[in-house]
């Protein structure tokens, strides 16, 4: 592709990262369900990719070093490596939590509350 | 031409974010979340970053989102609770929590400098070869360590879902 | 501009007219060959040798009854086959299938013959579609609202799961060797000879990659010895148990569309692609048309090893199955790809 196709304003990315983020975070605070909860997270962890997206783009252009422009790309790397563990560890954690009380609703989980 | 494919992925991904987090059925709450998944796919895409396109839908459409298909089915978990069906004030709180946060993010990103602020799609390298050179030789302490990450969530998957044998 | 997408549609037209023939044409192999296999007949009533065998398998799945069960969720029921089918046709695109460098359709450059020669992400954009593929059988098992099915769909996710792994590692080394993710510059570090007669071929020096691709692609069809997900001595028919007619041909067809694309794989990564020793491949049309002869071959090659372990090896059992793809094909192929590393650095390879 070459450059001079009409650009999309970053700022148009940033926002449909917010708007991501804020459906993530509903979906993490209102459901009471353990996978639903996870589902909404792994949406917010995406949302917060996007915007390094943007930003990689954003100081890509003035800050001219190429090394530079790739730091954003390597941060999604790095988050989706921790994201794929993360659902590893939690997804197992539910299996073990559903063979103690066949359930996987969180409000149930409060024997460490005072 | 871009312009269009963006906004088009954008709404993509916003309808089915929508319906990831509020529809009852645990399955079409992932496959929705698999749509946004390739929306997010199709903007990096545009925007140059083809590896990271293919890493997105490899690892995420690809690991992450089977393996909550397949819990989801182990489970046998056929609905879930409704959106917000837990207690009245808490839910309206999170819903305002979040609302305010979105909107301090919207005029956050509001007063940003625009003047670097377009992007011109594909002027980057997003191919493998600069990510992987990047990641062996600036990044390589965070890739070795992102490894013994990987290795201990291994191991951490193992030990929590293990059938207790006594 | 307009000449490059008319070219891109006719290639696009020509892989799904080759893909869709094919899978007719394997179905007469399966039976032929699992009755010769076996020492029967096999069919033999339709046309010579049964050859329209298939054409009147295909009246009859058009002209069955179009029967949804009760029970099944509707939305998912119906949309599992498509994804099956969708799936199965798009991951060719980035997979070339002759030499066609610098050839000129119409007063247009074709670039090869691949239908996206720009993708520079090749074969990773196989990987990532392909992993759409194990939706289509886990929403089929999901949604007919049947135990079998359920337990095929939950045994394909995990087979799925595990062996893209192996295969995704055993694949790394034929990367490293060729330093492209582009299948057509794949084939082109493979021309060439070692002492003069052993083709540079990957499987020489990657006959444990080779091995082990060659396996999981067996998981990841679906094809016995590895066809957990539709066992059906253990599942009835597994995950399209409930599935009848057309929607049961989209997931047959999908089925033998993977197995040109795996066959088209093995052939790209490990045999040289369209090359032969000994044998250089003039430019120009003619050029263009024996690698593509020579390709053609060697993919029914693999389409006829794949009938023939299907009707010769028995089918693993899950537990067995799930050992092998984690303790042994994940460990070897981290071996070949270690051995390409060293072999690399010491400058042997």
């Amino acid at each position: 592709m070459n450059p001079t196709m009409i650009p999309i304003p970053s700022a148009w990315i940033l926002y449909l990262s917010a708007v991501l983020f804020v459906i993530g975070a509903i979906g993490v605070l209102l459901r009471r369900n353990g996978i639903s909860i996870f589902l909404a997270l792994e949406l917010m962890l995406n949302s917060a990719n996007l915007a390094f997206a943007s930003f990689a783009f954003r100081f890509a252009g003035a800050s001219a070093t190429a090394a530079h422009a790739l730091n954003g790309q390597i941060f999604i790397f790095f988050i989706i490596a921790v994201a794929a563990a993360e659902a590893a560890v939690g997804l197992a954690l539910f299996i073990a939590m559903y063979r103690r009380k066949e359930t996987i609703d969180v409000d149930r989980f409060n024997i460490l509350r005072w | 031409m871009v312009t269009y494919v963006f906004l088009a992925a954008a709404a993509l991904a916003i309808v089915f974010g929508i319906l990831a987090i509020a529809h009852r059925s645990p399955i079409i709450n992932v496959l929705s979340l698999v749509v946004v998944f390739f929306a997010l796919a199709a903007i990096y895409a545009v925007l140059g970053m083809d590896f990271l396109a293919a890493i997105q839908l490899i690892v995420y459409a690809g690991a992450v989102l089977v393996l909550f298909l397949f819990v989801i089915m182990l489970l046998n978990i056929r609905s879930v609770d409704r959106l917000g069906s837990g207690r009245r004030l808490q839910a309206i709180l999170g819903a305002l929590t979040s609302i305010a946060i979105g909107a301090a993010v919207v005029v956050a990103i509001a007063t940003l400098t625009p003047a670097q602020g377009a992007v011109a799609p594909g002027s980057q390298g997003g191919t493998a070869f600069p990510i992987g050179r990047s990641l062996m030789t600036t990044h390589l302490l965070p890739f070795e360590l992102v490894s013994l990450l990987l290795v201990a969530a291994l191991v951490g998957a193992l030990v929590l879902a293990r059938k207790e044998t006594r | 501009m307009w000449a490059d997408a008319i070219v891109t549609l006719i290639k696009l037209a020509v892989v799904i007219g080759v893909l869709l023939t094919t899978v007719p044409i394997m179905v007469w192999v399966e039976r032929r060959g699992s009755a010769l296999i076996q020492d029967r007949l096999g069919p033999n009533r339709v046309g010579p040798w049964g050859l329209l065998q298939p054409v009147v398998d295909a009246v009859k799945l058009i002209t069955k009854e179009n029967l949804i069960p009760d029970g099944v969720d509707h939305f998912l029921y119906i949309l599992a086959p498509f994804i099956a089918l969708a799936v199965a046709l798009s991951t060719f695109i980035v997979v070339p299938f002759g030499q066609g460098d610098g050839l000129t359709l119409f007063g247009s450059k074709i670039h090869g013959f691949i239908v996206a020669p720009d993708l520079n992400i090749g074969i990773l954009y196989i990987f990532a579609l392909a992993a759409f593929g194990v939706y289509s059988i886990v929403i089929a098992g999901w949604s007919s609202n049947n135990k079998y099915s359920l337990l095929g769909g939950i045994r394909s996710s995990s087979q799925m799961i595990s062996y893209e792994l192996a295969m995704t590692i055993s694949v790394v080394g034929v990367l490293m060797a060729s330093s492209s993710f582009r299948l057509d510059q794949v084939v082109m570090a493979q021309t060439g000879t070692w002492l003069g007669f052993i083709p540079k071929w990957n499987v020489f020096p990657q006959i444990i990659g080779a091995i082990t691709f060659m396996v999981a692609a067996f998981a990841e069809t679906n094809r016995l010895p590895f066809d957990l997900p539709e066992a059906e001595a253990e599942l009835v028919a597994g995950y399209h148990t409930e599935y009848s007619s057309m929607k049961f041909a989209s997931f047959f067809m999908a089925e033998y569309i993977n197995l040109v694309t795996s066959s088209a794989l093995i052939v790209l990564l490990f045999f040289g692609g369209w090359t032969l020793p000994g044998l250089t491949i003039p430019h120009g049309w003619a050029g263009a048309i024996l690698s593509l002869v020579i390709f053609a071959a060697k993919v029914a090659f693999f389409l006829w090893f794949f009938v023939w372990i299907r009707w010769t090896l028995p089918r693993f059992r899950f537990d067995q199955l799930m050992a092998l793809g984690w303790k042994v094909m994940i460990p070897l192929a981290v071996v070949n790809f270690l051995w390409v590393g060293v072999a690399m650095a010491l400058g042997i390879l």
